[in-house]
């Protein structure tokens, strides 16, 4: 993570990823929807990652945009213009895939710098910047970043409890109900040892004088230079531009 | 340094004291092991010389004064590190102490090598073995230049590799500093003690002397309660009967990245699965017990792959007991937990009187003493009466007391016709019961394995 983006201020870079994910909340004319999309896609490699890259890391968003496509073509109630297909409930007509392509467009342009910003930042430097950068309170900071370590450790739980179950003869058997049951039967117990955890955890940071109201050092300075803010501004008026022009 | 008179803390919400009655005095440059059995409030001691007791959460007796700052390390590396990196870690202490911004960095390169740490400072914590991870905690303690070190159990959780990092960072401690330490397994670390101090349950200090105290009298009363008191014997409990039916055999099998010579496990008999960390110990146990898929070759039983059975057909005939006990645990009562799956209430009453559980049958699995947890992990694993049991490190973290019962509970099993397979980091669990030793080691490469196996297969 050396290229010419990826090295900016933390913050800059949470602020930029924020004024797109605004800008695409503003607007739902497609067109400006998908220059807010291509944003990202296209400065990705200045952050140090492909785009196809980035495009793989945001499947989530675009499961989701997919769900939002197949709902409206079920539920719309404007359901005016050229009818394309009519299969059962299934209604499609010109004006149901213009509203749903534009709110699954406005999901994508929403995730993909967030996406972006999350994959090309180290949590520490986060932490650092956000201290430094915005006077957080360290306490917040450094306390979501020892959080954030925990939540790491939370999916080997979750198999180790699973694991620890079917050898108690306790399985779903494919009967869905069960497996609910079963799920949160597992979460809960998942529960119970992160709280225990973070007690320890939250003890061990007391007794090495973690917010204990002194004035604290900072190990790692953190620059928010005219670069971080060029690149800022320059987010601003890329995001201004479509909603603007179009 | 620190000076105690008549100190006594009661945990708000409970009628007995944890601790009570101690008057104690201990110098710079003193290396302490504090003793006693179970619930003697070692812990507590130290947390209260750590300034961790908040008054709002119990009440205190008596005087405590600590001059001087403390460092405290814990069992659980894992509950203590914050930090991704492992500088950052180190350094995590010395900026909320507001250390000399210049300083900071040449003291964190400082410590790291005091502690023999052997990766640089960018190394990430959640790489690091159990072992690296307690000494990097070590090493963060030590940073600040604390007056007193506190140590609670700091190798318990650790295999002997681990363990014997720990032990090497501690010689490393500087004669300006008081350590005060609380450990179980005392053999190794009492080369690096200047003082013992034994607490006693019923309150005040039991006894306060050299470590050459322990070998009289003394030292057979704690072995007795349950502590590690070297030069005691333990017991031997050899097979009474000869192996017999296979119970289970691996066949070329490799799970997630290891590859496994063949196995087999018998009736009648304990097959102890030994090994450094990171070689697959565990992964065989899940594979053995039907928990994980093989990625190649097959474990096989009289009545097919474990793996491909429904969780109740398993349980019958498989018992897997885990490294934490309470990952098992589901229900709310002891007695629920082993009455699950329709155990019948006569089974019940037998391995809640076998296992000495009868007197919890409705205390709550999850406030268990570590000892007792261990013990119900393994009646769980035997209510559905299988003939293979498969157990990861039973004998972890007990005290003396607890891990003779252990040991006699499997030895009985066995002389009873149980398949027996045990994990273990430790030699003595493997004499005691003359366990068959299937030693592992780390192979050459990790690819290795994966054409051993391709080849195995084409031939």
């Amino acid at each position: 993570m050396t290229t010419l983006l990826a090295r900016r201020a933390p913050v800059a870079k949470l602020g930029a990823a924020l004024t797109l994910s605004v800008a695409a909340v503003l607007t739902l004319d497609p067109v400006a929807l998908a220059v807010l999309a291509a944003i990202p896609l296209v400065t990705a490699p200045l952050f140090g990652l492909s785009p196809l890259r980035l495009l793989r890391r945001a499947w989530p968003a675009f499961a989701a945009a997919v769900g939002i496509i197949l709902s409206l073509a079920l539920f719309s109630a404007d359901r005016g213009g050229t009818v394309y297909v009519h299969f059962g409930p299934f209604l499609v007509t010109s004006s149901v895939l213009a509203t749903a392509g534009a709110y699954a467009l406005r999901l994508v342009a929403l995730s993909l710098p967030a996406v972006l910003f999350t994959a090309t930042t180290d949590p520490t430097d986060l932490a650092d910047s956000l201290v430094q950068h915005v006077r957080a309170p360290a306490r917040f900071a450094y306390g979501a970043l020892a959080a954030y370590r925990l939540v790491g450790l939370l999916t080997e739980e979750y198999q180790q409890l699973t694991m620890a179950r079917r050898a108690r003869g306790i399985d779903s058997g494919g009967n869905p109900l069960r497996w609910a049951k079963l799920f949160a039967g597992t979460a809960f117990g998942l529960l119970v040892g992160a709280i225990r955890r973070g007690t320890r955890l939250a003890q061990a940071m007391d007794a090495r004088g973690f917010d204990a109201g002194l004035p604290r050092t900072i190990a790692r300075p953190s620059r928010f230079g005219p670069p971080d803010v060029a690149l800022l501004l320059g987010t601003v008026f890329l995001a201004t531009v479509p909603l603007l022009a179009l | 340094m620190i000076t105690l008179d008549a100190y006594g803390w009661r945990h708000g919400g409970r009628r007995a004291w944890a601790v009570r009655g101690v008057d104690l005095r201990i110098e710079r440059g003193e290396r302490v092991l504090l003793l006693g059995p179970s619930g003697a409030g070692k812990s507590t001691l130290l947390s209260a010389l750590a300034g961790l007791l908040d008054t709002a959460s119990g009440e205190a007796e008596g005087t405590l004064k600590v001059e001087g700052r403390p460092g405290i390390v814990f069992q659980d590396p894992q509950a203590q590190l914050v930090m991704t990196r492992a500088g950052d870690e180190v350094a995590f202490g010395l900026e909320n102490l507001a250390w000399p911004a210049a300083g900071l960095w040449p003291r964190v390169d400082e410590v790291l090598a005091q502690v023999g740490f052997p990766y640089d400072r960018d190394r990430p914590t959640g790489r690091l073995s159990g072992g690296e991870q307690q000494r990097l905690v070590v090493a963060a303690a030590l940073a600040p230049r604390p007056d007193l070190l506190l140590l609670d159990e700091p190798t318990a959780n650790l295999d002997p590799a681990g363990a014997a990092l720990v032990r090497a960072a501690l010689a490393a401690v500087g004669p300006d500093v008081a350590t005060v330490i609380v450990e179980h397994r005392i053999a190794e670390i009492l080369p690096l003690i200047t003082r013992v101090v034994v607490l006693d349950p019923g309150g005040g200090v039991r006894a306060d002397g050299p470590p050459g105290l322990l070998s009289g009298p003394l030292g057979a009363e704690l072995a007795a309660a349950g502590v590690w008191v070297p030069g005691h014997p333990l017991p031997a409990r050899p097979a009474l009967h000869s192996p017999g039916e296979p119970l289970i055999s691996t066949f070329d099998l490799r799970v997630r990245r290891n590859a496994y010579s063949d196995m087999v496990v018998q009736e009648r008999e304990i097959v102890a699965v030994t090994g450094p960390n990171g070689v697959g110990k565990s992964t065989l146990a899940l594979a053995l017990g039907g928990l994980l898929r093989p990625a190649a070759g097959r474990v096989s039983t009289a009545d097919g792959e474990p793996h491909r059975w429904r969780a109740r057909r398993l349980a019958a005939r498989i018992g897997s007991v885990f490294q934490n006990p309470e990952h098992q645990f589901v229900t709310r009562t002891v007695r629920d937990e082993l009455a699950l799956g329709g155990t019948s209430p006569v089974h019940v009453d037998e391995l809640l009187d076998r296992l000495h559980l009868a007197e919890l049958a409705r205390a709550n699995p999850f406030t268990l003493s570590g000892g007792q947890a261990r013990r119900l992990s393994v009646a769980t694993a035997l209510a559905a009466a299988p003939r293979l049991l498969i157990l990861d490190e039973p004998t972890f973290g007990q005290d003396r007391r607890t891990w003779t019962e252990m040991v006699d509970l499997l030895a009985a099993l066995r002389d009873e016709g149980h398949g027996i397979v045990a994990v273990t980091h430790d030699p003595d669990l493997v004499t005691a019961l003359d366990a068959r030793e299937v030693a592992l080691s780390a192979p050459p490469q990790e690819i290795a394995p994966v054409a051993f196996s391709r080849e195995g297969r084409q031939g």
